[in-house]
């Protein structure tokens, strides 16, 4: 049994979600390989290659892999994984968007987003929003499966497996890069900071957002949203927590202005100790939290960044 | 152009999923069915479409049992010019949709096909990427604004740092995120009419699709419930049990 992992990465930094994967494909057993696709992926290729259980990496460094777009990508997986039992990936865009396009052209299924391996073929995911837990058995030749990366601890960087280039540069005539925005958020990922604050469509405006900040500098949070805040233009997609936004289970979740809709609940249900600040004592937010506070938000969150630097 | 969209019949997203005793799948009976969202907003995104005098005709599509043909009407209702059911009373996976959506592909040659990013009952979240693979299409998924040309499509995606642009060749598959645009309703006049518009029903057997044969659905959980906690009556209150008793903070 041999496993390759597609790398996720951005700006010549290494996704922290890779390492979380890695964890995910130790529990199932087997050589692990780490694919870094990209342009200049030089540094990217070493911080893969220090992950612990990494037996290679191979890099394939080319401009047609920039931007790691799904055509490309899923081409030259192809080419490479006949040798491989399963194909991993973390669940992040990128994740999402190439490992579908390879399964389909070996002609298999994809088991996506797991948060449980049970044995080599055999995984659990949630399925209707977190509603219910499905058991997957998969028995194809190459098993390709995705990872919600908040239900596997990262591994530990203290590895030296060998990097081995790639010449294989193959065409693409279907898709072209026109501009990426990168949203500037300033503090710790989304994805793996330790505590996260999120804001509701109680917030009103993007304006009273910036009411988060104090306590998420403090706290040394990343700033999340709900749906509805993300549709009403008060901050950006990338912010949304939720079944089709971003996956987090942190130490400390707090959810401020956020009824709890099942949709919001599956992205955020699995952090450790949740808070909820809310007006409405029957917010369904107050079934999940573990410290509920019902009060104007306007009132408590400058009161909560005081006592918290006091 | 014609455009194909997806219409995936699921449970209503207010509706709280049950488990049936026995674990073996989810208990649907009785239950409150509607389209999927994110193929309301594919519908939607067409008939913008059309009505620039880009899109000529829209099909949709549903794989799916008897019932779906709801789903399909209200489609229809809302401006998709005729449908095709591929009838299946079991679920099929992603991999085998995409399957009878390429063979679909194949009969009708779309300019450009529109499906939801996800189905909210799978969370699969790999039906386009599938099916822009079976058929050689470029993919532009998780979509928040589309450009039409003559030869190819923007796409502005939404991607976990912001938002990325790319140009894909025509025919391509598009997959919608939630801020494509915002769904209309249909309006009762247009329900009445769309009972006329035909829906071309066909057996899933008789599409002479090779089906999947790995995966196997081996039990289905409710997850475990959170307890929920205590109410706090002061901020003060809230920082010393985060500091105290949860010891989260320091
Ligand atoms: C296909 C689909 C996918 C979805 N995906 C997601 C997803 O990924 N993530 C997600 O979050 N949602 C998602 N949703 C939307 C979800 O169903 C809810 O609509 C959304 O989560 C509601 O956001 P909210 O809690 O901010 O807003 P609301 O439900 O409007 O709640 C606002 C809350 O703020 C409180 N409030 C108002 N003023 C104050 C104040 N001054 N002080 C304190 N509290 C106040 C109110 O009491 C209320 O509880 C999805 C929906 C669909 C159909
Ligand atoms: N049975 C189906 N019938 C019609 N469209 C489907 C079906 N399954 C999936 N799709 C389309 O593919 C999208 C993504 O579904 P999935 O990949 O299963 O999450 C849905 O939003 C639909 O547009």
């Amino acid at each position: 049994m041999s496993i390759l992992i597609v790398a996720d990465h951005h700006e010549n930094k290494l996704a922290e979600a890779t390492a979380h994967v890695v964890n995910a494909a130790q529990q199932i057993g087997a050589d692990i390989d780490i694919l870094v696709a990209g342009e200049q992926v030089e540094a990217v290729a070493e911080a893969a290659a220090s992950l612990d259980g990494v037996r290679t990496v191979l890099k394939a460094d080319h401009a047609v892999y920039a931007h790691q777009l799904a055509e490309p990508m899923a081409e030259l997986i192809n080419t490479l994984v006949a040798d491989y039992t399963h194909l991993l990936a973390g669940s992040s865009t990128t994740g999402k968007n190439i490992l579908p396009r390879v399964a389909a052209l070996r002609g298999v299924p994809q088991v996506s987003d797991i948060i449980a391996v049970e044995s080599a073929e055999t995984f659990k995911r949630p399925i209707y929003a977190g509603g219910a837990v499905a058991t997957v058995s998969n028995n194809a030749p190459l098993k390709v499966v995705t990872v919600r990366a908040s239900a596997f601890d990262a591994v530990e960087a203290s590895g030296k497996a060998d990097i081995k280039p790639l010449e294989t540069a193959v065409d693409n005539a279907l898709s072209a890069f026109v501009s990426e925005e990168r949203a500037a958020n300033q503090g710790p990922e989304l994805g793996s900071a330790r505590v996260v604050i999120s804001g509701g469509r109680g917030l009103g405006s993007g304006e009273n957002f910036k009411l988060l900040d104090g306590v998420a500098e403090t706290l040394g949070a990343a700033i999340g949203a709900s749906r509805a805040a993300v549709d009403a233009g008060y901050v950006s997609n990338d912010m949304q927590v939720g079944q089709t936004g971003k996956v987090v289970a942190p130490e400390l979740y707090i959810a401020v202005g956020i009824s709890g809709a099942i949709q919001h609940l599956a992205g955020m249900k699995d952090s450790r100790v949740i808070v909820a600040i809310n007006n409405d004592e029957d917010a369904p937010i107050f079934k999940v939290a573990d410290y509920g506070l019902v009060g104007d938000l306007f009132e408590v969150l400058p009161e909560f960044e005081r006592q918290l630097t006091a | 152009m014609k455009i194909l969209v997806g219409v995936k019949r699921v449970i209503d997203y207010n509706v709280q999923v049950r488990v049936r005793s026995d674990n073996s799948d989810v208990d649907l009976s009785n239950t409150k069915m509607a389209m999927n969202p994110f193929c309301e907003i594919a519908v939607e995104e067409a008939i913008r479409l059309k009505e620039k005098g880009i899109a000529t005709e829209i099909i949709a599509i549903s794989i799916g049992p008897k019932g779906a043909q709801e789903q399909l009407r209200t489609a229809l209702a809302l401006g998709v010019d005729r449908a095709i059911h591929v009838q299946s009373e079991e679920q099929v996976d992603s991999l085998d949709v995409a399957r009878v959506m390429a063979s679909i592909v194949e009969e009708e040659k779309p300019g450009l096909v529109i499906l939801g990013k996800q189905a909210i009952d799978s969370d699969n979240n790999q039906t386009g990427q599938m099916l822009a693979a079976l058929t050689g299409m470029g993919q532009g998924t998780f979509a928040s604004e589309l450009e039409v040309g003559d030869e190819q499509v923007t796409v502005i995606r939404e991607v976990d740092g912001g938002h990325q642009t790319l140009s894909l060749r025509l025919p391509a598959v598009i997959t919608t995120d939630l801020r494509l645009n915002e769904p209309r309703h249909a309006r009762l006049p247009d329900i009445m009419k769309a009972k006329k518009k035909p829906i071309d029903a066909r057996a899933l057997e008789d599409m002479g699709i090779e089906r999947t044969p790995y995966l196997t659905l081996e039990r289905v959980e409710t997850p475990a419930q959170r307890q929920g906690g205590v109410k706090v009556g002061s901020v003060g209150e809230l920082v010393d049990k985060l500091k105290n008793e949860a010891k989260v903070i320091s």
